[in-house]
């Protein structure tokens, strides 16, 4: 089976989309890892599926759906920023995502 | 007291005819785990002053009620661990991950609330692999979680701790949850039961997702009893999950066909776990029931596919860490988040997502196929749980692949939605844990569940504590 490589520059692409800033010692390690795996899970080009429904779930079920009632409380304010001390007036704070120039 | 008793209808007969208190039990459970947990790491978070509100609560039901309180009260002062994935209103809830060290859920998983509402005592959250990723343990972000019977070994994963807590008796039961095999598996290298039940059965509600098509919320203890027992409180419709239903569940036969799939008896399987299960299997021929030799072709797929769907599902899962309203930064991230999560972003992306995403979707159809096929000639299906005994810390952390491979036996029964339970069987030579798992159709629990305690009654089985390491 071809090795299915992937490219320094695939590496760097993908931790880009998954926001995540990789180290260039992380970059070459994923390179040969994901390389690994990926060429392992190409195998299954092997089967004939042409005439076959994917499956996303295995319950059966589509569309469920309620009554639209509140039943639970739901969170506070004070519950929902809980988890973190940088507030505002009772809202989260957010890192800016504008450099000033946008502005 | 000194010994804790190992099963909930000890523990209840224990408490009505007030042989100790539940507060004598919670003393016992929290010297145990100082005294063991050190060695075994398998306790995140002790959760002493919860459980003591909650033994003192007890020990007041039963003065009130007597004997009633356990019509009220199903799981009357039994102890249980929580795997670190289940959110527990004001107890820290870390998944394993440094990116959640400082997390305290403003309120509680359904499973966790409806253990509490039948009488369960919290007493703590176990260590696993971060965000449930691995078969080992040893990607915990807070150390590796040792197996009770040979700390040089590792007690299986996710589920690590919990499996590894009622194995060395600092619980009573545990919860779990099984994306790929998290439950049976570390079950298995622990020598004690592991459910993980129908997809759709338990509700996953404030449980850490991981991969939301597969995830499984079940639970380890040391009997049948037990984990019927648990099961009848933690199923059914919470309204928060819309994938669960209530059943209905097949009810028992008393001959049953059982498989014997032939691609779960390859080059690979160690000599001791096939002799064990194939033990198991004359046992149940000796007790009457019919096996059967059945094949489920696309098993050597199974790995491939659940490496495809599961990461994919995992980038987008994780995709809400950012740091803002609670937890720490993405960069805090461990190396095994960062890799499914890479590998995950790549097959959902452009360029990417029908050679491998959609195709992997495809190849699950047919995997769910074969054992559609399969019941038609079976009740249940009999198989290892994993292809080896425990393994040796460090023996495959290095390379993911091979880890990988470890759930060989385990991700078809996530990928189909069906019910499995592992069951203890005897030992390796060095004293490891052996076990085998069986697997049935959707909604089958009451069907796994007989031919487990047949499988109890006829091999005179006996829960065992792992001895003091």
């Amino acid at each position: 089976m071809a090795m299915s490589k992937l490219s320094k520059k695939d590496v760097e692409h993908i931790a880009r989309l998954a926001k995540l800033n990789l180290t260039p010692q992380e970059i070459l390690k994923y390179q040969k890892q994901l390389s690994e795996v990926v060429s392992y899970v190409s195998e299954l080009s092997e089967i004939d599926t042409s005439d076959i429904e994917p499956t996303s779930q295995t319950t059966g079920l589509t569309n469920v759906v309620r009554n639209d009632e509140v039943k639970a409380n739901g969170l506070t304010q004070k519950e929902a920023l809980s988890g973190t001390e940088e507030t505002y007036n009772g809202y989260f704070v957010v890192p800016m995502v504008l450099d000033n120039k946008d502005l | 007291m000194t010994k804790t008793p190992l099963t909930i209808s000890q523990t209840q007969e224990g408490l009505i005819k007030k042989d100790f208190s539940a507060v004598e039990l919670v003393d016992s459970y929290l010297d145990a785990i100082k005294q063991k947990n050190p060695k075994l790491n398998a306790f995140l978070t002790v959760s002493e002053e919860v459980a003591y509100q909650q033994a003192k609560a007890t020990d007041r039901a039963i003065s009130e009620l007597g004997k009633t309180a356990l019509q009220k009260y199903p799981l009357l002062g039994c102890v249980v661990s929580h795997k670190d994935l289940f959110l527990t209103k004001g107890i820290r809830t870390t998944a394993g991950s440094k990116v959640l060290e400082n997390y305290i859920p403003a309120y509680s998983s359904s499973v966790v609330s409806r253990i509490e509402l039948a009488g369960g005592i919290t007493i703590g959250k176990t260590n696993c692999d971060a965000w449930a990723h691995g078969a080992s343990g040893e990607n915990s972000d807070y150390g590796p979680t040792k197996n009770p019977w040979n700390e040089n070994y590792v007690p299986g994963g996710s589920s690590s701790g919990s499996a590894a807590s009622v194995a060395a008796n600092l619980t009573l039961f545990a919860t779990g949850t099984d994306t790929g095999g998290s439950i049976r598996q570390p079950a298995n290298f622990c020598g004690v039961f592991g459910l993980k039940p129908t997809y759709g059965a338990v509700p996953r509600y404030g449980v850490v997702a991981m991969a939301s098509s597969l995830d499984s919320m079940g639970h380890f203890a040391r009997t049948t009893d037990d984990i019927k027992k648990i099961f009848d409180v933690t199923k059914g419709q919470d309204f928060q999950d819309s994938t669960v239903v209530n059943g209905p569940f097949a009810t028992s036969a008393s001959r049953l066909k059982i498989g014997l799939p032939k691609e779960y008896f390859v080059k690979g399987v160690s000599k001791e776990v096939e002799e064990s299960v194939r033990k198991a299997t004359k046992l149940f021929e000796q007790q009457g029931m019919e096996i059967v030799k059945i094949s489920l072709p696309h098993t050597k797929y199974a790995i491939s596919v659940y490496y495809i769907i599961q990461p994919a599902e995992v980038s987008s899962n994780l995709g809400r860490y950012d740091g803002v309203r609670y937890g720490a930064e993405r960069q805090t991230f461990g190396a095994e988040a960062k890799r499914r999560i890479m590998l995950g972003t790549y097959v959902l992306s452009s360029g990417y997502y029908d050679a491998y995403y959609l195709k992997a979707m495809k190849v699950r159809s047919k995997i769910i196929e074969d054992f559609d096929n399969a019941w038609e000639e079976v009740d249940v299906i009999i198989a290892p749980v994993s292809p080896t005994p425990p393994f040796a810390l460090g023996e495959k952390s290095s390379d993911p692949l091979k880890m990988y491979l470890a759930d060989i036996f385990t991700v078809a029964g996530n990928l189909t939605g069906i019910p499995g339970i592992s069951v203890p069987s005897g030992f390796t030579k060095e004293g490891l844990p052996l076990g085998f798992q069986l697997l049935g159709p959707r909604f089958s629990e009451q069907v796994l569940f007989s031919l487990t305690q047949l499988y109890e009654n006829a091999s005179v089985y006996k829960p065992r504590v792992a001895p003091q390491i």
